[in-house]
């Protein structure tokens, strides 16, 4: 009978063999997969076992972590000024994931990044919790509750952003209607409940769109600064002051459209001084066909249209088409038609002319730090490309100059500083028929030459006059107190 | 069989040697660390939990350490050259699967579940009645081969035991399987857990008798010997018990445990391939037919498939009739998570299976706190007490305890893996506990049972053979072999 018993010892350890391989499977072949699994309830446990690391500004964190009462995620975030700043932090929820910086930065805030590789493991042989690093923001405290301010007191959807021209960082960064991340960063009932209202579908004024970053609108007469970078950088005129020799009225060519100028302003044979002064569509949209889509393309491009921007947290392209005929064209190159542009991005027009034609990348991290604020990694300015050269870009500069000094953009003026800046009424809708966005870009220069601030603001107010919206009246104050607020931080 | 007992000259191949030590000193020895081992567990997992070694380190290491000397003091008594590793296996299994149902009894999510009852003391009781169960079958059970007698009667008890859970009103169905039966003011218990030994029992009896027919009246067939039509009885009588369990019961675990049981004693007594090709042949044409309309198997076959979708179907609540279960996949999420070292003690998160965390799926809590490193250990040591079984059985004199040692050992073998396979997704799952660690009185009594019965058996088989009278015969009546 030994004989059996010694094969069924052998089917035994085969039994028991085929468990070991298998508990070798999943625990060490799969085990990654697994752990890692979205699925897996311990990955968000993990994720909340501990507080995240900060988002700093100006040397103070805007966020913190609390301890949850129930359930099995421990802490949640909180927001200081939420809804202040909750275009750049994006919001970290138990139930809702994560957005913007909270969600970019997301490996560096909860210690999983790679780069923290050593920290983490420091922690793990001493003990300690792993600890969340910070992330140092390039924003500037009052800048940003200037914006956010300006654009409350205005009541109107809007956005606003501010650039620092010869670094590209950014300094602030607003939308409105904004919300509290704090509302919904739980995993309870209240906190679904907050977060279905500030849905789209059950909002309409759709609080949680940032504005700034995340929407397209026509820039209008903005553009303009845009299309006299074109016109100088090709040579079509050379100075401010050359005449343009420009008709009025003016008939788009292949069409028998005239194109209109708001009002009885005087854009005969106008230079384009006198042209963006008064905001003559004439002039620019002439221009903008004798350049062709090919030349205006291109320039729109160097300014940064057409391509999504990494702030790291990424923006919307704006828009210049590839594919128009003369007459598209031309009112492309005043800011309609298909022209599309971000807060972000017009901004960043302003900011290159500002800089002497250099356009920096811009950005909104300054520094990444681990848990005992050893820094991890920094960001360099970096330059994104030369749309003008800086003789052209002076020649620009002294235009938009002459907008704010004595043109539609008077309400910019700062004392001791030189303001140069354009404004935008923006149409759209059908048949124009919807209340136009009022923009307004600018910056500002100190008496030493430097360009501190590079603002772009953007109004759109549903229930204002029609007659009201300008981007003078609306936009401009706004614009002031940010780039005000930028000076006297300065000092 | 044959070719060790009758003749002198081999004795000493498997048979204790005449004046072999008796080895309880190395059991004592042994069962030092599987009391001492449980004990650090416990005081490890109160570390990690609330940062403070637990109030009752001392009064648990004591009752542990307490039975263990109660368990060996049996042993040395009633069966002093008995395997000295059985004990000392078994001890270490149960004061783990303790530590841990301990240590799930303090997560807050299981607690907040609305049938929850604090495990771990009741679990002490039952070892403590198991323990008191094998001392039991130690003194009462002087010599295996009593239960020889009792052959048909144990067959009448398993059938009975196999039916309670059928029986209106004593029956319970628990996530579907209807292995249970309520016993009012003692609680639930798994009557299959007893029928698995007392089945044995007759298995080993009948076998005993019947094996010379059932092995020689034959005909060969393809390098098969196929048994004769009326000697193919017993085999179906035993597959239309075990197919019916599977029907009634649904609980494809205990009839595979059975069935397995059988045709491995029937290989074992008839030496004869044939019967596990038949055995092999016959399960999978049952376990086929059944799940072709038994739908709690389809569902246990679809979740092995693809626990994923079950997982997803039962988070969003899907109502069609089935009973979607998350556990297989939160077995496996367990699994993974732990890797190849553990969380460590208390620092899983295995009570998110939640239901029967700390019975059917304690090895996955295993499989997360202690690791790929921690459940080979358990692996190996189940391996351990099964190869400890076989030894028994190969030590054996007596055909009938040779073939009960077996049953037992390949029965225990067969459910460690049916349910260590099942909660790490090999096979399907099945309602069954593992050995001693997992939470329930039955499995700890009936355990305890079957290690007493193994340790009686390997008592007899190392007792020193009374000194053989020199017999001058033997040189002159060889047997002449065949072979």
């Amino acid at each position: 009978m030994n004989k059996p018993l010694r094969r069924i010892a052998i089917f035994c350890g085969l039994l028991v063999l085929a468990l070991l391989i298998r508990d070798n499977w999943l625990q060490y072949a799969q085990a990654d997969k697994l752990r890692t699994d979205p699925h897996n309830r311990r990955v968000t446990i993990e994720r909340f076992a501990n507080p995240r690391g900060d988002i700093i500004v100006d040397g103070n964190p805007i966020t913190d972590s609390v301890k949850t009462e129930h359930g099995d995620f421990k802490y949640k975030r909180t927001y200081k000024n939420g809804p202040m700043w909750a275009p750049v932090t994006g919001y970290s929820s138990q139930a809702f994931d994560g957005s913007l910086l909270e969600k970019v930065e997301d490996g560096i805030l909860t210690g999983n990044d790679d780069r923290l590789f050593f920290r983490k493991t420091l922690d793990m042989i001493t003990g300690k919790p792993q600890m969340g690093g910070n992330v140092v923001s390039t924003l500037n405290g009052a800048a940003q509750k200037a914006a956010y301010e300006g654009l409350k007191r205005q009541g109107g959807k809007g956005a606003v952003v501010a650039l620092e021209p010869s670094t590209g960082k950014i300094l602030a960064l607003a939308s409105y209607p904004s919300y509290d991340p704090s509302s919904f960063a739980g995993n309870t009932s209240a906190d679904g409940k907050a977060w279905n209202k500030l849905q789209k579908k059950n909002n309409p004024a759709d609080p949680m769109l940032n504005r700034a970053l995340r929407e397209t609108y026509p820039p209008g007469s903005t553009f303009k600064v845009v299309t006299a970078a074109a016109a100088l950088e090709n040579g079509l005129y050379s100075t401010a002051d050359q005449h343009t020799k420009s008709p009025l009225p003016w008939v788009m060519p292949g069409t028998s459209t005239q194109l209109k100028n708001e009002g009885p302003i005087p854009c005969k044979d106008a230079s384009m001084r006198v042209a963006l002064k008064v905001s003559c569509n004439t002039v620019f949209g002439k221009i903008g066909a004798d350049l062709g889509n090919d030349k205006m393309l291109a320039e729109a491009k160097k300014f940064g249209f057409d391509s999504e921007q990494f702030t790291p947290v990424r923006s919307n392209a704006s828009v210049f088409s590839d594919d128009m005929n003369t007459s598209q064209t031309a009112l492309s190159s005043i800011g309609q038609f298909n022209t599309a542009a971000t807060p972000l991005q017009m901004a960043m027009v302003a900011s290159a002319v500002a800089n002497d034609g250099k356009l920096m990348k811009p950005y909104m991290v300054d520094e990444l730090q681990s848990s005992n604020v050893d820094p991890v990694a920094k960001t360099q300015p970096e330059e994104l490309s030369r749309p003008l050269s800086p003789e052209n870009a002076q020649i620009l500069q002294s235009m938009m100059e002459t907008v704010v000094k004595e043109g539609t953009g008077t309400k910019a003026q700062i004392a001791g500083a030189v303001v140069g800046g354009k404004t935008g009424t923006a149409q759209h809708g059908v048949a124009n028929s919807a209340n136009p966005y009022a923009w307004f870009i600018s910056y500002a220069k100190l008496p030493d030459n430097s360009s501190p601030v590079a603002v772009a603001v953007v109004v759109e107010d549903e229930n204002a006059n029609r007659g009201d919206i300008s981007g003078g009246g609306l936009a401009a104050p706004i614009a002031k107190d940010v780039m005000e607020a930028v000076i006297h931080s300065k000092k | 069989m044959s070719s060790t007992s009758n003749s002198p000259t081999h004795h000493t191949s498997t048979i204790g040697a005449i004046g072999a030590p008796s080895r309880r000193n190395t059991e004592l020895a042994l069962l030092v660390f599987a009391v001492v081992i449980p004990v650090f567990a416990y005081a490890n997992v109160g570390l990690a939990l609330s940062g403070e070694v637990p109030t009752g380190l001392l009064s648990y290491g004591l009752g542990l350490g307490l039975l263990a000397g109660v368990a060996h003091l049996g042993v040395r008594k009633f069966a002093p050259y008995a395997d000295p590793l059985l004990l000392p296996l078994a001890t270490l299994l149960n004061g783990l699967g303790l530590v841990c149902i301990w240590r799930l009894d303090q997560s807050k999510l299981l607690q907040s579940l609305p049938n929850f009852v604090t495990a771990a003391p009741r679990q002490l009781l039952y070892t403590a009645l198991g323990i008191a169960m094998f001392v039991a079958v130690l003194f009462f059970l002087k010599d295996h081969r009593v239960l020889q007698r009792y052959t048909y009667i144990s067959m009448f008890g398993a059938l009975v035991l196999l039916i309670l859970p059928l029986v209106p009103g004593l029956g319970a169905d628990i996530y579907g399987a209807k292995i249970w039966i309520r016993v009012p003011g003692l609680g639930s218990l798994q009557p299959g857990e007893f029928a698995k030994i007392v089945l044995a029992v007759f298995f080993a009896g009948y076998l005993m008798v019947k094996r010379d027919a059932l092995a020689l009246a034959s005909r060969r067939f393809m390098g098969l010997y196929l048994p004769r039509g009326r000697d193919l009885g017993p085999i179906l009588v035993v597959w239309a018990m075990s197919i019916l369990i599977l029907v009634f019961e649904t609980d494809l675990g205990t009839s595979l445990l059975f069935f397995g049981m059988f045709v491995i004693m029937l290989y074992v007594a008839t030496e004869r391939t044939s019967w596990i090709v038949f055995g092999l042949l016959m399960s999978a044409v049952g376990a086929v037919g059944v799940a072709s309309f038994e739908s709690h198997i389809q569902t246990r076959v679809h979740a092995w498939l693809d626990p994923m979708r079950e997982y997803k179907l039962s988070q969003a609540g899907v109502q069609d009739g089935t009973l979607h279960s998350e556990q297989a996949m939160q077995a496996l999420w367990a699994f993974g998570s732990g890797g190849t070292m553990g969380t460590g003690w208390g620092q899983g998160h295995s009570d998110l299976i939640k239901f029967a965390a700390n019975s059917d799926f304690i090895l996955a809590t295993f499989g997360e706190e202690l690791g790929l490193a921690g459940v080979m250990a358990i692996l190996l040591i189940y391996g351990l007490i099964v190869e400890r079984g076989v030894r028994t059985a190969l030590a054996a004199r007596d055909p009938f305890g040779k073939l009960l040692a077996i049953g037992l050992s390949g029965a225990f073998a067969l459910q460690v893996f049916v349910v260590a396979g099942g909660v790490m997704g090999l096979i399907p799952l099945t309602g069954m506990t593992m050995p001693f660690v997992a939470y329930g009185g039955s499995s700890v009594l009936a355990n305890w049972a079957l290690i007493g019965i193994l340790i009686r058996i390997s008592d007899t088989a190392r007792r020193p053979a009374p000194t053989p009278a020199s017999n001058p015969d033997a040189e002159m009546t060889q047997v002449v072999r065949p072979s």
